[in-house]
């Protein structure tokens, strides 16, 4: 690891603890250049991406292409009037932004981009992104209580009901992933993908990508911001850079879910044919990949109705997330009985035929919302 | 990198992260202060947007959120999921037993899942 090699360079000249807190202070400066940089260009794409699903031609004033159109954007949210509401509780305005936009930026301390560039591959790896993942919301429940505003506190309502509905399918998913690895730790996830666990768990793939889709608040799932609604949620109140910190967080959210799509069940940097290029260059590939998809859907897709958004976690989701547990189970257990020697191929096609026949099914079994709903 | 030292980095980073979140916060106040940024309140301004009707009452009544027995089935399978991570962690290791045994676990708390889907709970009623 290069940090450590540094580390253990630096130790040689300087006390252990200050070696320790330069190490860590580099590489943390590291990853959040390179945590608001890789923002900065997802939402160039977004903005760019969705202009053309929409035939129209999205930025392309500032800079070549519009590639400077964040840039522009930062400028002007820096110098825009910060406005607090009279009625707003002051404290709670203010901390909301601060706590909706540092959770994102933690989880990317544990994310594998390449064996030697990861801050710290705790053991806990994936436990640790759910509980930090799931503080963001908390934020956003405190923006939309603390503007004193209404349509405010309809959106943290829906935030929290969204974040009670949507976090035990994204949390159960992941254990299809760690009943193979028998590991929490991210790296370990990564290494023993020599086939991608999207091939061997399609059902856990799904529900994964869905509920995080839904974590992140990406259309369709977006009614927390429903700007038809209720103007547009939770930050109506904010203005500059508070507006702007729950906008970074907001992409830093996505982002970090879309690199854990991609360290979970895409095989992290490893490449199907040798690794030429350096394997953080697939990562990021893929995490941009990803990225692209869930605004593909958002662009795609209108948004859902609060009972039917619920109620597909509920109905939908969480019953495929069991399956997909014991299903894994059942088979590494199998697997391990018969020496495995049939190992994965036959088990691969058996849980695409299962994931292909639920999806096709159980929708058949319930309806999601029929008729007017009094919201 | 040893056990601990993972954990001080995570908590470096959290103390930085911290710092600049404050950093964007008090930048502003910064530029305010040197009349880069505009700082004129009005009534009007400081009200509370609502799609330009003013505000009636308190924001902060009592009203009936629709998704309370959500949140009751939320708790049991958070709490449930608590216990399937270390058996997840250790899986290999158990074999048969723990399969079944976790089958059975979770059967008891399906049990519920599905009393409360036929009792129309899920629904956003």
């Amino acid at each position: 690891m290069i940090l450590k090699r540094l580390l253990d360079w630096l130790a040689g000249y300087w006390p252990e603890w200050a070696a320790y807190v330069v190490v860590g202070l580099v590489g943390i400066m590291v990853l959040i250049a390179f945590f608001l940089t890789m923002i900065m260009v997802v939402i160039w794409l977004e903005r760019k991406l969705i202009g053309r699903f929409q035939v129209r031609w999205g930025p392309n004033r500032a800079g070549p292409w519009g590639i400077l159109q964040p840039i522009a954007d930062a400028i002007k949210v820096l110098t825009k009037e910060d406005i607090v509401p009279d009625r707003a509780d002051k404290w709670v305005h203010l901390l909301a932004p601060v706590v909706a936009f540092v959770p994102p930026l933690l989880i990317f301390a544990v994310i594998p981009f390449q064996p030697d560039a990861i801050l710290a591959d705790l053991n806990i790896g994936i436990l640790y992104v759910v509980a930090v993942g799931s503080i963001a919301v908390v934020g956003a429940f405190m923006a939309g209580w603390g503007s004193s505003n209404k349509y405010s506190l309809i959106s943290a309502m829906r935030v929290a009901a969204q974040m009670v509905s949507y976090e035990v399918p994204l949390v159960l998913s992941i254990i299809g992933v760690i009943l193979v690895v028998g590991s929490l730790s991210m790296m370990d996830i990564v290494n023993r993908q020599s086939l991608p666990f999207f091939l061997m768990q399609p059902l856990g793939f799904l529900v994964f990508f869905l509920a995080a889709a839904a974590e992140v608040n990406r259309s369709p799932f977006d009614l927390l911001e429903a700007e038809s609604e209720i103007i547009a949620g939770y930050h109506v109140e904010y203005s500059g850079m508070k507006f702007a910190l729950f906008y970074l967080g907001e992409y830093g959210h996505a982002l970090a879910a879309s690199a854990l799509v991609t360290a979970l069940f895409l095989g992290g940097g490893k490449f199907p044919w040798g690794a030429l290029p350096p394997s953080f260059i697939w990562f990021l590939a893929k995490m941009v990949l990803v990225f692209c998809v869930l605004f593909w859907i958002r662009s795609t897709l209108p948004r859902l109705r609060v009972d039917q958004f619920t109620g597909f976690a509920w109905k939908f989701l969480f019953p495929m997330s069991l399956i997909n547990i014991f299903l894994v189970g059942t088979e590494l257990w199998w697997a391990k009985e018969m020496g495995w020697s049939l190992f994965p191929w036959p088990f691969l096609f058996l849980n695409w035929a299962i994931a292909g026949m639920l999806v096709l099914v159980w929708p058949k079994l319930f309806q999601l919302g029929v008729g007017r709903v009094e919201v | 990198m040893s056990f601990l030292q993972g954990y001080g980095f995570v908590g470096l980073l959290m103390l930085v992260a911290l710092a600049l979140a404050a950093l964007f916060i008090l930048l502003p106040c910064l530029l305010t202060r040197l009349r880069v940024i505009p700082r004129k309140p009005s009534p009007i301004k400081t009200d509370i947007y609502e799609c330009g009707l003013e505000t009636q009452g308190k924001t902060w009544v009592q009203f009936n959120f629709r998704y309370y027995f959500y949140a009751l089935v939320f708790v049991v399978f958070d709490v449930e999921t608590i216990f399937l991570y270390p058996w997840a962690v250790a899986f290999n290791k158990l074999g048969l037993f723990a399969l079944i045994e976790m089958l059975i676990f979770i059967a008891i708390l399906v049990v519920g899942f599905v009393y409360a889907w036929r009792k129309r709970v899920l629904e956003w009623k």
